[in-house]
């Protein structure tokens, strides 16, 4: 166990990292640490534990916004907007049932540090879209600020873009700003049983290509659907294809009517009505046909975003070169991958193979430690991008005090 | 010109023949322009205020030119200024007049459309428009729809992160754009993101849009397509009074409702449009909104029904919902041509681009009225009402002498009043060199330098167009210097477990 910093406020992160400098430490950044086995295993001297900063410090339904410090827990925060009848569009995913920790665990800042979002990521837009204001300590000890708090700005370079996905690696967050949405009134799903990976994608994108304005289209093959409750869903033992339809009531019931037609050529439709429609999508978004409990922790696990046309091609590419379960997000776009033989690489070779050849990227999400600092978790880079990346680093955090090493060597 | 741009080189200007002789070489035949009236045309963009003859204008065909001459430019310490089709508000364009003006219009084809993943594959030259009607035929669209989108490009809309009426529901370019090929001032050419969602690393695409053609040279662009809703239609709401007008944008919000659109006008503003184009706007309101509600025949209906009744309950005196596409259109084309029809009643405007937060608008209104009283100059206001974003239009004439300066003066205040009251200085304009010496209203030294330690990442030597965006020029290695304050930490105070 490191050592741990618990800063009270911004100015004692400010005062921590200047510390840190100084003393030629390094610090691991964390919240409620929730999601720190993802990456390379820290080779940190100390932590920063940011869960003190903790609050909202500015709500205003209204304006669609909400300024909260950055260990403020995401669930309080959700708990808030959805008091006032709003959500966070980006549908944040929840890593707890995957890494085998507590549901609703996490704080805003590791949501957007790691850009996390859920199924709706394909209408509403990702943590990233979301993020509209930053407060921060860089690793250079100085306290900056970029963005603001109003949904429409172009002033000056959009550094909330850059903090979100770089997993603490260039500044300790101290206060966000991210902009909250009405809650939509009514849901339903679409399902269909029984289709083949070619043929789910194929009916998500029509179901994509239509006005129904679809805000989750995810594929459970035969052997994960089995494992998600569905309260009386015409689904057992089948695959099953899931298209949300989220609006007021009118709405829904209009779409729903418009998408059974659009997908009956692939196959009989059926409804998932509330409240089972949201535990679906609940399930779907935190990956549970993959948690920990049922998998075991330590299974390796990868997250893969590719083209959506090019989803079942790629998964067919990985199942050919080692022992794999998965699903479809994203109209097929998001693949969780789990690789049941860990091999002496967590089928690195092959996933990386198919990701050359279909495009996109994956990352390790789920591995022992040991795996985790054998092979590259996040996604390589070419020559050119690598060094532009560390560049970018550099000028956030010459000395590599934060997280370093944590996405790639040196970064 | 109030803003002064950097010193030119007189080397470089020394060197100018054989620049152009190097350049001629990379790009042959018609690409590059050297001679004082062919070059006028470039001499400055949207904001014409600001003018400039560059040192020559290149305009490059692919890739690999766009990359020789980048590389060369950074070899011999040549500036460079993008420039699309010449479109932007704040000077993003100007030229420099030791510079390099890299013209991308040549860059105009589409190189795929891809249905199944709605995506279209772009040259940054493409026009805004002829990216939705290059897809529209098969009932698709791209969302982003600057008041310029028939001659603005891609790459240029990339460069200004630009928006449009529908930003609140669709999103700005920022939201809508997936990868880019991107030359480097170095000539190195990367290619980042694809037809996948989200980045594997770093998000470089959010920085890249809207970084207003400091960091690279954008070669092709990936954006995301819609499907287009099955119907619209549009209110028009008339106020006596703008708080209540700005209390109903509030209400609607506030009961869940995101419409596809959602535009405020005050008096002077409407006067001009309806006397310009006739849409039938009432003509004894201080504030009318219009209100575009888009999605399934059903949902439109039930949602117009509710706004009606929220702009009731708001005291408006006119409401009037469209019965035709037709209609629609015509309530449209009075705020669309918002611009044009202020022209028209003074020789000068000048548009301003502030975002609020809402509830502050009738203060906002209000000082600015003070504002224009104290200069006597007169002003309209638009407002993309639903996002905050203002748009005071400053009329004057630029034959009277010393009425531009004020003008300028008048505006810098009211960006100032917008960052004063919890907003920022540009909603979708962008700085360029509009408003770069206002940045310290909102950005302390601390803050431009973590932006401008970014720009050393892409451009080490500040060859891409510099003078925009931060009001002062530092040298990278001045900025990376880094100051340890040793020993003088409230470490102690810390708790430590």
């Amino acid at each position: 166990m490191t050592d741990t910093l618990k800063p009270r406020d911004a100015k004692d992160v400010e005062g921590a990292v200047q510390w840190a400098l100084a003393e030629q430490k390094s610090l691991e950044i964390i919240g409620h640490g929730s999601k720190h086995a993802i990456g390379r295993p820290a080779q940190t001297d100390l932590t920063l534990d940011l869960s003190s900063l903790s609050g909202v410090t500015l709500y205003e339904p209204e304006e669609l916004v909400l300024t909260a410090r950055a260990g403020t827990p995401i669930a309080d925060i959700e708990a808030l907007v959805a008091s006032k009848g709003q959500q966070l569009a980006f549908e944040p995913m929840d890593y707890g049932a995957l890494l085998g920790g507590w549901p609703g665990a996490g704080t805003i800042g590791g949501v957007l540090a790691g850009n996390l979002s859920g199924p709706r990521r394909i209408k509403a837009g990702a943590a990233r879209d979301h993020f509209l204001g930053l407060t921060a300590v860089s690793g250079r000890g100085e306290t900056f600020k970029s963005g603001g708090r109003v949904v429409k700005n172009v002033t000056g370079y959009d550094l909330c873009k850059l903090a979100a996905g770089s997993w603490g690696t260039l500044a300790a967050l101290t206060e966000v700003t991210i902009k909250t949405l009405p809650r939509p009134e009514a849901e339903a799903t679409v399902a269909v049983a029984g289709l083949d990976d070619a043929a789910a994608v194929k009916a998500m994108t029509a179901a994509m290509g239509s006005s129904c304005d679809v805000s989750g289209a995810a594929h459970l093959p035969a052997a994960v659907a089995g494992t998600i409750p569905l309260a009386g869903a015409a689904g057992a033992g089948r695959a099953l294809t899931l298209l949300r339809l989220e609006g007021v009531a009118p709405s829904v019931t209009h779409r729903q009517a418009a998408l059974i037609e659009i997908v009956k050529p692939f196959g009989e439709a059926g409804i998932i009505a509330e409240p089972s429609s949201q535990a679906v999508w609940h399930a779907v978004r935190d990956v549970l046909p993959f948690a920990a409990s049922r998998t075991g922790a330590e299974q390796p696990l990868w997250r893969v975003s590719t083209a959506p046309t090019r989803g079942a091609e790629l998964a067919r590419m990985i199942a050919g070169g080692t022992d794999a379960t998965w699903l479809y997000d994203w109209a097929g776009g998001l693949l969780w991958v789990s690789i049941a033989s860990i091999g002496d690489d967590a089928g690195a070779a092959v996933v990386r193979r198919a990701v050359a050849a279909c495009g996109g990227h994956a990352t390790l999400v789920r591995a022992p430690a040991a795996l985790r600092a054998a092979v590259e978790p996040f996604e390589p880079m070419d020559a050119g991008l690598a060094a532009l990346t560390k560049r970018v680093k550099e000028g956030f955090d010459p000395k590599g005090v934060f997280n370093t090493g944590r996405m790639w060597a040196g970064v | 010109m109030a803003v002064v741009m950097p010193e030119p080189d007189a080397a470089v200007l020394g060197r100018r023949d054989r620049i152009v002789a190097a350049l001629s070489a990379i790009v042959p035949g018609e690409g590059v322009i050297a001679s004082e009236r062919a070059m006028r045309p470039y001499e400055s963009d949207g904001l014409t205020a600001y003018r400039a003859l560059p040192m020559v204008v290149v305009l490059p065909e692919t890739t690999e030119q766009v990359s020789r001459v980048l590389a060369y430019c950074h070899r011999e310490g040549i500036k460079v200024v993008p420039r699309g089709a010449g479109t932007s508000l704040s000077g993003g364009a100007l030229p420099l007049t030791d510079g390099v003006l890299l013209g991308m219009a040549k860059f105009n084809r589409i190189r795929a459309i891809d249905f199944d993943n709605r995506v279209v594959v772009a040259e940054p030259g493409v026009t805004n428009l002829a990216v939705t009607q290059a897809v529209e035929h098969a009932g698709f669209y791209y969302a982003p729809d600057p008041s310029s989108q028939i001659a603005c490009t891609i790459g240029g809309n990339v460069a200004e992160n630009s928006g449009g009426v529908h930003c609140l529901k669709y999103g700005m370019t920022t939201n809508n754009v997936l990868g880019c090929e991107l030359v480097l001032m170095t000539g190195e050419v990367v290619r980042i993101g694809g037809r996948h969602l989200d980045s594997g690393g770093y998000d470089l695409l959010g920085i890249i849009t809207g970084s207003e053609g400091l960091l690279g040279v954008v070669t092709e662009i990936t954006v995301r397509i819609l499907k287009k809703p099955e119907t619209a239609r549009a209110v028009l709401v008339g106020f006596t009074r703008s708080e209540d007008a700005g209390d109903c944008v509030s209400r609607i919000i506030g009961a869940g409702i995101i419409p596809g659109g959602m535009e405020m006008m005050d008096r002077p503003a409407i006067h001009a449009t309806e006397e310009f184009v006739h849409a039938g706007y009432p003509l004894d309101v201080e504030a009318l909104l219009i209100v575009e509600l888009d999605g399934p025949q059903a949902e439109v209906d039930h949602l117009i029904a509710r706004v009606e009744t929220i702009a009731r309950e708001c005291s408006a005196v006119s409401c009037k919902v469209s019965k035709s596409e037709q209609e629609r259109l015509l309530f449209w084309a009075g705020r669309k041509a918002a611009f044009p029809a202020v022209g028209r009643i003074s020789p000068d405007y000048y548009c301003m681009d502030g975002t609020i937060p809402r509830a502050r608008l009738p203060l906002v209104l209000k000082r600015i009225r003070e504002l224009s009283e104290h200069y006597g100059l007169r002003v309209a206001n638009v407002f993309h009402a639903g996002d905050g974003n203002l748009h005071p239009l400053i009329l004057y004439d630029a034959n009277k002498p010393g009425e531009l300066d004020k003008t300028e003066e008048f505006g810098a205040e009211i960006l100032k009043l917008c960052v004063e009251v919890g907003g920022v200085l540009t909603g979708e304009h962008g700085v360029g060199v509009e408003k770069r010496d206002l940045m310290p209203a909102m950005f302390s030294e601390t803050d431009l330098a973590h932006q401008q330690r970014l720009k050393c990442a892409f451009d080490d030597k500040g060859l891409l167009n510099p003078g925009k965006v931060f009001p002062t020029l530092h040298r990278c290695a001045e900025l990376g210097r880094l100051h340890v304050h040793a020993g003088r930490l409230a470490f102690p105070d810390i708790p430590r477990f």
